[in-house]
């Protein structure tokens, strides 16, 4: 079952398994490599749990709980 | 210059991903021989310098940092444009010099997968080779120019090495002019091919690599821009190529899905990654983006900037302001007095002066802010501050914009370009000139120190003067936010914005780049400021001086007694007596209204203005600041009251913190945003919130009997 990216807490990971819309937001994440089958890990949060800071293909990108909640990620570990 | 003239210098575009050290090696192939010019309809900055390539002279355009060419506003078409040769003055380029940052092979070779399906000369600048090899990567470059089928080339722009290599290569590259001949997925470059052929045989040119973009971008800046050119009809069409093209999925997740498989293919081949040694970067962000910690050091390290800013810059302005002083003493005592001693003085070196003061300021303060972005330590600035700047209308990238605006609102609204999200700009651009710019800061410290009493406290640290001062530094971030947060809840109420920011990794700035950067943006400012500041200087100063007073010219120097009758008659106090009583509410008589009318075009003007203004009854050669205060206290209303008053003068003040006088924020909002809207309703508005703050203020204070 996959879930949110939002949902993860930091130190968890994952996979990437899709997006649970289409628009120009997820098309932006997938030209910066956040595809399916891509491992992701969510690092840290930003004071007040917000913006987040995840790991993809071995950079930091930091986005919104909003933009993460798009994400969907499978294998949580 | 003719328009069809002889064969331009070869043009060669650079292009990349933000952070991979694109600047840095702009700068190192071109120096300082640099122009910065803007896209004509958008806000997009190029830059364009000009290399040596063997015999040949080559123009480079720098284009700004981008991850891939799907346009989802008019600034990221840009750089499809360029490459299409749609844009008259840079013309079809002669090839396309690619940097590839080597520590992050996957994600940059995204935005090459693209550029190499352009049909255009390619060569690949392979980045930060250095990197690489300390965190155990190491890539067989041969296998991937094979891979890639074009020139690669391993450098280290921040230490020049590989240069006379890559020069090479360019060189071979625009002599043979042989194009890059990607082609990943046949099927949608087919479709994009006939596409462009069908729009061009219906009269509407387009080429295949913007047709491609339209068909997959579907609600992008390309498909929006063919739509409006067009006919709405057109949509049907797009719909019917798409629906045969993606068979019920989604065009783009295909296109990223086949780019990305490509590159893990090559990845997988020609990367090596080694056990990676400590990465301290990593290490160092559990502390500086620490929630707490983190926002602490980020507070520590902003009061670190102010307190440098503040006190570093204060001994080279008191040196500048004495310097200018000294010169129009030797000015004075060499020439006879007359028109043109009093024009080189209060109007010439007066009006330079003015603006070579804020100089130092404005230096460190750049110098930071550069040291800062090119660090990487802004993207965690941002990174901690959004959610803050969201509350009250912004986002975290609106941060760095903000404060530049410190020190001069012009490259603060400058800064905006890096916010991707239009609205968030124009918000940013609108809440800019409320920041407290070094512009405002002569006219607060001439009337805290005239007015405000200096009471201590806690045994001599705390004082009240620095206290006001502070209050109006905060009251300017009060305006800012305020502002934001009622646009944001009025007139340009939209969805959410995006906050979507890479973290780059901690680099070592570089002092080559360093230099050009603020050397460029200094000029801008000189530029900018200087001409207007100058012009105004020199404006007051004939409007005080002009007409003439019939005064017979039997002493060496005016007396005060002519300079009072010169002033009372010349055009200024005409002026300013005719509309001083819309400003009498305020507690202004005509010369503190002239000399507000005045500073409209650039507000540090003021004190030049005033100070010409109570520059009578004294004697003349008393040093000119310390008896403007003198002067300003002395000053009666006709009824023997004093003309300055306490809440008068935090009145005036908050006119100043308020008011939006500068034409050069006026001017650079106007090319922001493209047409005078956006500045014609800032400046009433701020003007209306002058005028308010300042009434308030003295009829409160007034009454209260302060
Ligand atoms: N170690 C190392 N650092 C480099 C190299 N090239 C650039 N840098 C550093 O990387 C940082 C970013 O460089 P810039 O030239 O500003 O990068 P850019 O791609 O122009 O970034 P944007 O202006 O944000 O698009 C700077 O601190 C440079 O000094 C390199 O080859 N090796």
């Amino acid at each position: 079952m996959a879930v949110s990216l939002a949902c993860l807490r930091p130190g968890q990971s994952g996979i990437v398994a899709g997006f649970d819309r289409v628009d120009e937001l997820t098309q932006r994440l997938m030209h910066l490599g956040v595809i399916d089958g891509t491992p992701v890990e969510v690092v840290r949060c930003a004071p007040a749990g917000d913006p987040i800071e995840i790991r993809v293909m071995g950079y930091a990108l930091s986005l919104r709980r909003s933009e993460a909640e798009a994400i969907l990620i499978d294998e949580v570990r | 210059m003719g328009a069809e003239n002889v064969r331009k210098a070869p043009v060669l575009v650079t292009l990349g991903n933000p952070n991979t050290g694109k600047s840095t090696l702009f700068n190192a192939l071109t120096g300082l021989k640099q122009k910065v010019g803007n896209f004509p309809g958008v806000t997009v900055e190029h830059v364009v310098g000009a290399m040596r390539l063997g015999e040949r002279d080559v123009s480079v355009v720098d284009l700004p940092g981008t991850y891939s060419i799907s346009a989802q506003s008019p600034d990221e078409i840009v750089a499809v444009d360029v490459l299409q040769g749609r844009v008259a003055e840079i013309g079809v380029p002669d090839a396309v010099l690619l940097i590839v940052d080597a520590t992050n092979l996957r994600r940059n070779l995204f935005l090459a997968s693209q550029v190499l399906e352009m049909e255009l000369p390619v060569v690949v600048a392979l980045n930060m080779t250095d990197l690489a090899t300390t965190q155990g990567i190491s890539i067989d470059v041969p296998g991937l120019a094979a891979a890639l089928g074009v020139p690669v080339v391993p450098i280290v722009a921040a230490k020049s090495l590989g240069l006379g290599e890559l020069k090479a290569a360019l060189l071979d590259a625009i002599e043979r002019g042989e194009p890059a001949r990607l082609r990943l997925n046949a099927a949608i470059h087919e479709a994009a091919r006939a596409f462009a052929a069908e729009m061009t045989a219906a009269g509407h040119p387009l080429r295949r690599p913007e047709a491609e973009r339209i068909l997959i971008d579907r609600g992008g800046f390309a498909e929006k821009r063919l739509l409006a050119a067009t006919w709405p009809v057109l949509e049907e069409r797009l719909a019917t190529i798409r629906a045969g093209l993606a068979q019920g999925r989604d065009l783009a997740t295909l296109e990223a899905r086949d780019r990305y498989g490509w590159i893990n293919q090559i990845v997988g081949r020609v990367e090596q990654r080694g056990p990676a040694p400590r990465n301290w970067g990593q290490f160092a962000d559990r502390w500086l983006n620490h929630p707490v910690y983190g926002a602490l050091l980020f507070l520590f390290a902003m009061a670190a900037v102010f307190q440098s800013v503040f006190a570093g810059a204060a001994p080279i302005m008191t040196a500048i302001d004495r310097g200018t002083r000294g010169l129009s003493a030797g000015v004075l005592a060499r020439l006879e007095a007359g028109v043109l001693s009093s024009f080189l003085v209060d109007g010439v070196i007066a009006g330079v002066g003015s603006v070579v003061v804020f100089l130092p300021q404005i230096l460190i303060l750049f110098a930071f802010i550069i040291l800062l972005e090119d660090s990487g330590y802004m993207s965690r600035a941002a990174f901690l501050v959004d959610r803050l700047m969201r509350w009250c209308g912004l986002s975290g990238q609106s941060f760095i914009p903000m404060l530049s605006s410190f020190a001069c609102a012009v490259p603060g609204i400058m800064g905006t370009r890096v916010i991707g999200n239009y609205r968030d700009r124009l918000v940013t651009i609108l809440a800019a000139p409320f920041m407290t710019c070094s512009a405002r800061l002569p006219i607060y410290t001439l009337l805290i120190s005239a007015f405000v009493p200096d009471h201590r406290y806690l045994g001599g640290l705390v004082n009240l003067q620095g206290l006001v001062l502070l209050a109006f530094y905060l009251l300017g971030i009060v305006g800012a936010v305020g502002t934001a947060f009622l646009i944001n809840k009025t007139f340009l109420r939209g969805p959410p914005t995006r906050f979507l920011l890479e973290m780059p990794p901690y680099r070592l700035p570089n002092a080559r780049s360093l230099v050009i950067k603020l050397v460029s943006r200094v000029k801008i400012f000189l530029k900018r400021a200087g001409t207007m500041i100058f012009g105004v200087a020199i404006l007051v100063w004939a409007l005080a001086t002009f007409p003439r007073a019939d005064i017979s010219r039997d002493a060496a120097r005016p007396t005060a007694h002519a300079a009072t009758v010169q002033l009372e008659q010349s055009y200024l106090a005409r002026v300013s007596r005719s509309v001083s009583p819309l400003f009498a509410p305020l507690g202004w008589d005509w010369k503190v209204t002239a000399a507000v009318l005045a500073s409209f075009p650039a507000r540090e003007v003021v004190i030049a203005v005033l100070g010409t203004l109570y520059a009578v009854e004294n004697n003349q050669n008393a040093g000119p600041d310390a008896t403007l205060i003198s002067r300003m206290k002395e000053a009666r209303r006709p009824d023997g009251t004093p003309m300055f008053s306490l809440p008068m003068a935090l009145g005036l003040m908050m006119f100043y913190a308020l008011c939006l006088q500068c034409v050069s924020t006026i001017a650079v909002m106007r090319r922001e945003t493209n047409g005078w809207r956006w500045p014609a309703i800032a400046w009433s508005y701020m003007t209306a919130l002058g005028y308010l703050g300042a009434f308030a203020c003295y009829q409160l204070g007034t009454a209260l009997g302060a």
